[in-house]
């Protein structure tokens, strides 16, 4: 089977230069493969490094050295050592990313929050809503919020909208940062349905969840990012 | 659908290679060069004095540089340098092709004439000769940029400042520009109002497909309207990137700097 993401050696250490220099290092060595229909759940302990890990994958973060290689219409790109136009086009058409928090601009309404990736990729507006809808329908936000924009809403339901916009996409490859974490046991079950969709779509997923329960329920396999841990 | 195949392989709007500027014995911008793709935005960085503004200046050809050169590939499909461009070919860039937008909007606009003057005028520099289709492209880009076409008739100078910047930024684009300059474009707002009129940016710029060079101190712009930032330091670039990646990961000790003065939101 042909990995969808086929990480080498990567390596990620932060010198910052306001405490004098000091080196920090992240993780080092790290590599693991996903495929597709296959959801990966980092584990090991706050700090160890899963978040750095995930933004490697999507490219927020920049490695050392090593290579992060993603299937991106039908070639292998090495992420690690692309030009930023690669990195857009990537993310357009390859790899979602569902952060810890919602970062939305101040004045869009809820439902244009999350149909904007579809819009982007060319869907018309009137479609790419009523998939936003649906979404916002199936993970319990009131209709009558729909057009509010969420920055006033509560941290669960922004988080919902936040999963709503990450999900709708139909992208080959999804990495989810704590999807679950300020939700309660309903909202809960339906992403742990929505990953299990995205997995019979045949999208490869790298996941960090804390909650034993949901892992368990969602993991295909477990990479330990202990053993990535840097050398200080 | 948007065939962004077919976008992956098209060719840069303008190249900046090797510019430099200096005044007397200050080097106000040194060697920097990069490409800019149709439909591309991208921010210039850093504190005042850095350079950004200078070579804004340069690169919309406002300013001829002391070293390097721009080329910009016009609508014919052709790159040409913007220092060999005849009077006509640069003032059809100007009026068509380009716009700019200015911090304080009594630069870019008649302040005396009427709203609907001031956006109507970049038509008729294009030939746009019949008044009634004029006006209600006028009245269309004025409600686009969500002013009250009711005050249409009013001249600029009685608008609040967000009214004024906004109308700026209608007279710009009603031409279908390609590639638009911005040089702190909310730095007189009140914050409230820069909200608006960055939401209003930001979905104009994806619709209409536009290229944008901005240039801010504000990071938080950046972020927002940016798919790129070049950061500047006495003149030099110092470090070039993805927004997020710069900005969630920046490596130069000023860049750091820039990022870690940030007050929390």
């Amino acid at each position: 089977m042909t990995a969808m993401i086929d990480v080498t050696d990567a390596n990620k250490t932060f010198t910052m230069h306001l405490q004098g220099g000091i080196e920090l290092p992240v993780v080092s060595g790290v590599s693991f493969q996903v495929n597709a229909s296959e959801c990966v759940v980092l584990s090991g302990p706050s700090g160890a490094g899963k978040s750095s890990i995930l933004k490697m994958i999507f490219g927020n973060y920049r490695c050392d050295s090593g290579r992060i290689g993603i299937r991106h219409r039908g070639a292998l790109i090495d992420l690690a050592s692309a030009e930023p136009r690669q990195v857009l086009n990537v993310r357009r058409a390859t790899i979602g990313y569902v952060s810890q928090f919602l970062r939305a601009v101040p004045r869009v309404a809820t439902i244009d929050v999350v149909a904007e990736p579809l819009i982007v990729n060319g869907m018309p507006r009137a479609d790419a809503q009523a998939r936003a809808g649906d979404l916002l329908h199936r993970l319990n936000i009131p209709e009558r919020l729909w057009q509010l924009p969420p920055a006033t809403f509560s941290g669960g339901e922004q988080q919902r909208v936040n999963i709503a916009r990450g999900f709708i996409s139909d992208l080959p490859i999804l990495l989810l940062d704590e999807p679950t974490a300020s939700l309660d046991a309903a909202n809960r079950a339906v992403v742990v349905e929505l990953v299990a969709e995205k997995k019979r779509q045949g999208v490869a997923m790298v996941a960090i969840v804390h909650d034993d329960e949901i892992r368990h329920l969602i993991a295909d396999r477990i990479v330990d990012v202990t053993s990535f841990a840097a050398a200080a | 659908m948007v065939d962004h195949a077919a976008l992956e392989n098209d060719q840069p709007l303008l190249v900046a290679t090797s510019l430099s500027k200096s005044f007397g014995r200050i080097a106000a911008c040194r060697d920097v060069s990069f490409a800019l793709y149709p439909g591309e935005v991208v921010a210039i960085v850093g504190e005042s004095g850095s350079g950004k503004s200078t070579l804004l200046q340069l690169l919309s050809g406002q300013l001829a540089a002391s070293g390097g050169h721009v080329s910009y590939r016009m609508r014919d499909g052709v790159a040409r340098d913007l220092a060999t461009l005849g009077e006509a070919e640069r003032r059809f860039l100007y009026r068509t092709d380009w716009g700019f937008v200015h911090q304080d909007p009594a630069q870019g606009l008649r302040m005396a004439v009427s709203a609907g003057a001031n956006v109507g005028e970049r038509l008729m520099a294009v030939g746009w000769n019949h008044y009634g289709r004029i006006r209600e492209t006028a009245s269309d880009w004025l409600t686009r940029v969500e002013i009250d076409t009711a005050r249409i008739d009013d001249a600029p100078r009685t608008y609040s400042g967000g009214m004024r910047q906004r109308l700026q930024i209608a007279r710009n684009l009603v031409t279908e520009p390609r590639l638009v300059f911005m040089d702190e474009p909310t730095g007189g707002l009140d914050v409230s109002v820069q909200a608006r009129l960055l939401d209003l940016l930001r979905s104009l710029v994806a619709e209409l497909h536009l290229a944008v060079i901005i240039v801010t101190h504000d990071l938080a712009v950046a972020r927002l309207l940016s798919h790129r930032v070049m950061v500047m330091k006495g003149g030099r670039v110092i470090e070039t990137g993805l927004t997020d990646q710069v900005l969630d990961d920046p490596r130069e000790p000023y860049t750091q700097l820039l990022v870690s003065s940030i007050l929390p939101p």
